[in-house]
C-alpha cells in the first residue's frame, strides 16, 4: 500500500487562518461588548459574517473535492474518526453542566439546608432556608418564580426530537438503497421536526419569563435550567444547519451509497443532539 | 437524480508541491514539519515571555518589602505567568513535537487532518493574544492565579471576558490538535506498525491525546459558568442562590489535575525515546510502560479534590482522595525504574540530550516523591498553598517537561536542521541549568516546610536569606536559557558545519524511523511506507 497514492493531503489552506480571525474578532467583539464599549456589536457582526464565509467556504472546496474523487477510504477514516471524537469533546461539555447540576441538586444545596456538616451553616446564616428543589437560594435570587413542568411542552418536543431521529434513519436507509426521493424527504421531515423543537422552546422560553418568573437569573434553578436547555437548543440549531448543508447537497445529487460522510456526520450530531436531549428531559424536567 | 459520477485523475497534481512561496507559506501550510516548526518557535517564544515574568515575582521576592512592583500587578504575574508557560510555552512545544515526531516515527506522509492542523495553531495564537491583550486593560490582567477560582475571579476588571474567550480559544485548539493526533496514530500507521511497536513517544501522545479531549471541555464549561455569573444573573458560584464557590473547585481540578499531565505524559515519552538511544539498549520493559502511561492517565480523572484538602470536605471524601492519589505513585515508579533499568549495564554516553534526560529522571522523582507527601490528607493541612507546593509542581514542570523539552530540542534539531549544534556550548547550557535550578527551587521546599504562602509580594523577615537564594538561582537560570536561543539559532544556521548523517546517533535507526529518513527529512515524510519497522525500543 502507498499511502502517498492514497492519502490526500491540501497544500494550501487559506479558510483555518480566516476562520480563526472571523472567530477572535466576534469574541474580542462580545466581549467588549460585556465591558459595555460601543465598538463590541459592531466587531462581533463582523466575526460573525467572517465566520460564516469561512464555513459556506470551506464546506463547499471539501464537497467538490469529495465529489470529484480526491478522497480515498482512508482519508474518510480519518474524517470519522474526526467527527466521532469532536461529539465526544461535545458530550464532556456537557457533562459539566450535568455534573453541576446533580452537585448542587445533591451536595451543595441540601449542605445548605443544613445537611452532613453544614448544620453551623444553616444555624448561623440561613436559618429559615430549606432545602427544596427547586430552589433558588437561601437569598431567593430572582423572586418568586415557578418550575417548569414536564408534560407538557417539554413532553411533545421529546417525541418530536425521537420522531426526528427516526426520519434521519429513513433518509439514511433512502441514500443507501439509492432512493434519492426518500433521502430528500426524510431529511426535509428531520430539519423541519428540529426547527419545530426549536420554536416550541422559543414558546416556552416565552412562557417561562412571562408568566413564570422563571429567569436566568432564578438562583441555581434557573441557571441550571437555562444553561442546560440553552446549550442544547443551541446545538439544535447547529445541527439543523448542518442537515440543511446535507439537504442541500443531496438535492444537488451529492452521496453515493460506499461515500457519504457529511451525511453520516450530521446524523451523529444529530442522534447524540438527541441523546442530551432524553438525559435533559429525564434530569431537568422529570425528577 | 442519480449522484454525479466523478471521473477525475488529475488529483495525482497535488501531490509533491513544495511549500508556498515567502511569508505566506507559514500561513497558510497544511505541512505537519512547517506546523511543528511553527508550534515549537512559538513555545520558545512564550517560554521567554513568561521567563521575564518569572523573572519580575523573583526580583520582587529577592528582599522582604515591595520593591518593584504592586501587588495587583505582582498577582497579575503570577497568574500570567502560569497561563503563558502552561498553554503558550509547555503544551504548544509538546504539540509542535508531535506534529514533528509523529508522522516520521509512524511512516506516515504528514498527519491526517492537515487543514484542521493549521486551524488549531491559529486559534493558539489568537487565544494567547486575547490573553496577552489583558495585561494593558483597566483593571489590569487576572490577578487570582491560574486556577481563577470565583468569587476572588470575578472581581478582575475588563479583563475577565477576554481572558475567558482565550481559554475558549486555547481549548478549541488543543481539541482540535488532539482529534488529529488521535486520526493520525489509528489511521496512518505504515503496514506493520502495530500499536504494541509504536515508538513509547507515539504511545505517550494518544493517551494525552484522549486526556486532553475529555478535559478542555470542561475548562470551557467552568469558564463558560464564570462568564454568565458575572454578566448574565446566574448563580452557578454564589451560595445565596443556592450555587457553592466549591463547585468551581471541583470542577476546575477535573480539569485541573488531568491537565498537569498533559504535559507530564509526553515527557515521559520523550525521556523513553532518548534513554535507550545513549544507553545503547533496548528500552527496558516496554509494554509495562504503555501500560503504566494508561493507569497514570486513567487515575489522573479520579484524583482532583487532593488540590482541595482544606477546602472542607466530607472526611469520606478526604480519605477516598487521598488513597486515590497515593496510587500514582506506582505506575510513576514503575516507569522510573524502567528508565533507570535501560540505563543499567548499558555502554552510556553523555551527550547533552542525554544529560538533561538524566537529569530529569533524578529531578522528577524528587518532584514526585514531594507530590507523594501532599498527598497525605492531614500533612497536607501545613503544605497547602505555601512555597512547598509552587517547589513541588516546579520540580515536575522545570526540571522534568522543560529540561525534556530541552532534551528534545538537542536530540532532534540534528535531525531537523541537518546541522549539528554545539556540544560545548549544549553542556555549558545544561550544567548551568541543572545547578541554577536547584539553586532556584529547593529552598522554597524551607520555605514552604517554614510556612510561607505563595502568590504573596512581601513577607515575614525570617524568610529572606532563602527568598534571596532562590532569586540568585531564579536569575542564572532565567540567563542561561538564552544560551539555548543562541543554540537553536545557530544549529538552523549551520552549527558547527559538520554534516550529520540521516541517523545522526550512533545506531538510533535501530531504535525509530525517524533516523532513516535524511536529514533533513523531505517535505513529505515518508511518500512511501517503510517496509522495516525498528523493534530495538520495545
Amino acid at each position: 500500500m502507498s499511502t502517498s497514492d492514497a492519502y490526500y493531503i491540501p497544500h494550501k489552506a487559506t479558510w483555518p487562518v480566516i476562520g480563526t480571525a472571523g472567530l477572535v474578532t466576534m469574541l474580542a467583539g462580545f466581549a467588549n461588548y460585556l465591558n459595555g464599549s460601543s465598538i463590541g456589536p459592531t466587531l462581533m457582526v463582523l466575526g460573525l459574517v467572517v465566520f460564516i464565509v469561512m464555513l459556506a467556504g470551506w464546506f463547499t472546496l471539501q464537497s467538490g473535492e469529495s465529489e470529484s474523487g480526491m478522497y480515498s477510504t482512508q482519508v474518510g477514516v480519518s474524517y470519522r474518526m474526526g467527527m466521532m471524537w469532536f461529539i465526544f469533546s461535545e458530550i464532556m461539555f456537557f457533562a459539566v453542566f450535568f455534573g453541576t447540576l446533580w452537585y448542587t441538586r445533591n451536595l451543595s444545596v441540601p449542605w445548605l439546608g443544613g445537611e452532613g456538616t453544614g448544620a453551623a451553616t444553616k444555624e448561623l446564616l440561613w436559618p429559615s432556608f430549606e432545602a427544596v428543589w427547586p430552589t433558588n437560594g437561601p437569598g431567593k435570587v430572582g423572586g418568586e418564580f415557578e418550575a417548569m413542568g414536564a408534560w407538557g411542552v417539554p413532553f411533545l418536543n421529546t417525541l418530536i426530537l425521537l420522531s426526528s431521529g427516526v426520519t434521519c434513519t429513513w433518509a439514511h436507509h433512502g441514500l443507501l438503497a439509492k432512493n434519492r426521493d426518500q433521502l430528500i424527504k426524510g431529511l426535509a421531515a428531520t430539519v423541519g421536526l428540529g426547527l419545530l423543537f426549536v420554536c416550541f422552546q422559543a414558546f416556552e422560553y416565552h412562557e417561562a419569563y412571562t408568566e413564570m418568573g422563571l429567569t436566568l437569573g432564578s438562583g441555581i434553578y434557573g441557571s441550571t435550567f437555562f444553561m442546560l436547555t440553552g446549550f442544547h437548543g443551541f446545538h439544535v440549531c447547529v445541527g439543523a444547519i448542518i442537515l440543511s448543508v446535507v439537504l442541500f447537497r443531496s438535492w444537488k445529487g451529492h452521496f453515493k451509497p460506499e461515500n457519504h460522510f457529511a451525511f453520516e456526520a450530521a446524523a451523529w450530531y444529530w442522534h447524540f443532539v438527541d441523546v442530551v436531549w432524553l438525559g435533559l428531559f429525564v434530569f431537568v424536567y422529570v425528577i | 437524480m442519480s449522484a454525479v459520477v466523478a471521473e477525475h485523475d488529475d488529483h495525482h497534481d497535488h501531490h509533491d508541491h513544495g511549500p508556498a512561496k515567502g511569508l505566506l507559506r507559514w500561513i497558510i501550510t497544511t505541512n505537519h514539519k512547517d506546523i511543528g516548526t511553527l508550534y515549537l518557535l512559538f513555545a520558545l517564544a512564550m517560554f521567554f515571555v513568561g521567563g521575564a515574568m518569572a523573572m519580575v515575582i523573583r526580583a520582587e521576592l529577592f528582599e522582604p518589602g515591595m520593591q518593584f512592583v504592586n501587588p495587583q500587578f505582582f498577582n497579575s504575574m503570577t497568574t500570567m505567568h502560569a497561563l503563558v508557560m502552561v498553554f503558550g510555552a509547555v503544551m504548544p512545544a509538546f504539540v509542535g513535537l508531535a506534529n514533528w515526531m509523529i508522522p516520521m516515527m509512524i511512516g506516515a506522509p504528514d498527519m491526517a487532518l492537515p487543514r484542521m492542523n493549521n486551524m488549531s495553531f491559529w486559534m493558539l495564537v489568537a487565544g494567547v493574544l486575547l490573553l496577552a491583550s489583558t495585561l494593558f486593560m483597566e483593571g489590569g490582567a487576572p490577578a487570582s492565579g491560574w486556577t481563577l477560582y470565583p468569587p476572588l475571579v470575578l472581581q478582575t476588571g475588563k479583563a475577565l471576558p477576554f481572558a475567558i474567550f482565550s481559554v475558549h480559544l486555547l481549548g478549541i485548539s488543543s481539541i482540535m490538535g488532539a482529534i488529529n493526533i488521535i486520526a493520525t496514530i489509528f489511521n496512518m500507521r505504515a503496514p506493520g506498525m502495530t500499536l504494541m511497536k509504536m515508538p513509547m513517544f507515539v504511545w505517550t501522545w494518544l493517551i494525552t491525546a484522549f486526556l486532553l479531549i475529555a478535559i478542555m471541555p470542561v475548562f470551557a464549561g467552568a469558564v463558560t459558568m464564570l462568564l454568565t455569573d458575572r454578566f448574565f444573573d446566574t448563580s452557578f458560584f454564589d451560595a445565596a442562590g443556592g450555587g457553592d464557590p466549591v463547585l468551581y473547585q471541583h470542577i476546575f481540578w477535573f480539569f485541573g489535575h488531568p491537565e498537569v499531565y498533559v504535559m507530564i505524559l509526553p515527557t515521559f515519552g520523550v525521556a523513553s525515546t532518548i534513554i535507550p538511544v545513549f544507553a545503547r539498549k533496548p528500552l527496558f520493559g516496554y509494554s509495562s510502560m504503555v501500560y503504566a502511561t494508561a493507569a497514570i492517565a486513567f487515575l489522573s480523572f479520579i484524583v482532583w479534590a487532593h488540590h482541595m484538602f482544606t477546602v472542607g470536605m466530607p472526611i469520606a471524601g478526604e480519605l477516598y482522595f487521598m488513597y486515590a492519589t497515593m496510587l500514582i505513585a506506582i505506575p510513576t515508579g514503575v516507569k522510573v525504574f524502567n528508565w533507570t533499568a535501560t540505563m543499567w549495564k548499558g555502554s552510556m554516553t553523555f551527550e547533552t540530550p542525554m544529560l538533561f534526560s538524566i537529569a530529569f529522571v533524578v529531578l522528577f522523582t524528587m518532584g514526585g516523591f514531594t507530590g507523594l507527601m501532599m498527598s497525605v490528607a492531614p500533612v497536607d493541612f501545613q503544605y497547602h498553598d505555601t512555597y512547598f507546593i509552587v517547589a513541588h509542581f516546579h520540580y515536575t514542570l522545570v526540571p522534568a517537561s522543560v529540561f525534556i523539552l530541552m532534551a528534545a530540542g538537542y536530540f532532534w534539531l540534528p535531525k531537523w536542521t541537518g546541522h549539528m549544534y554545539d556540544e560545548r556550548i549544549g553542556r555549558l547550557h545544561f550544567w548551568l541549568s541543572v545547578i541554577s535550578v536547584n539553586v532556584l527551587f529547593f529552598p522554597q521546599h524551607f520555605l514552604g516546610l517554614a510556612g510561607m504562602p505563595r502568590r504573596i509580594p512581601d513577607y515575614a523577615v525570617q524568610f529572606a536569606d532563602w527568598n534571596m537564594i532562590s532569586s540568585i538561582g531564579g536569575f542564572i537560570f532565567g540567563v542561561s536559557q538564552l544560551l539555548f536561543l543562541y543554540i537553536v539559532i545557530d544549529t538552523i544556521k549551520g552549527g558547527t558545519g559538520e554534516k550529520v548523517t540521516a541517523e545522526v546517533w550512533e545506531e538510533a535507526a535501530k531504535h525509530s524511523l525517524e533516523w532513516t529518513l535524511p536529514s533533513p527529512p523531505p517535505y513529505h515524510s515518508f511518500t512511501t511506507p517503510p517496509t522495516v519497522i525498528p523493534t530495538e525500543h520495545i
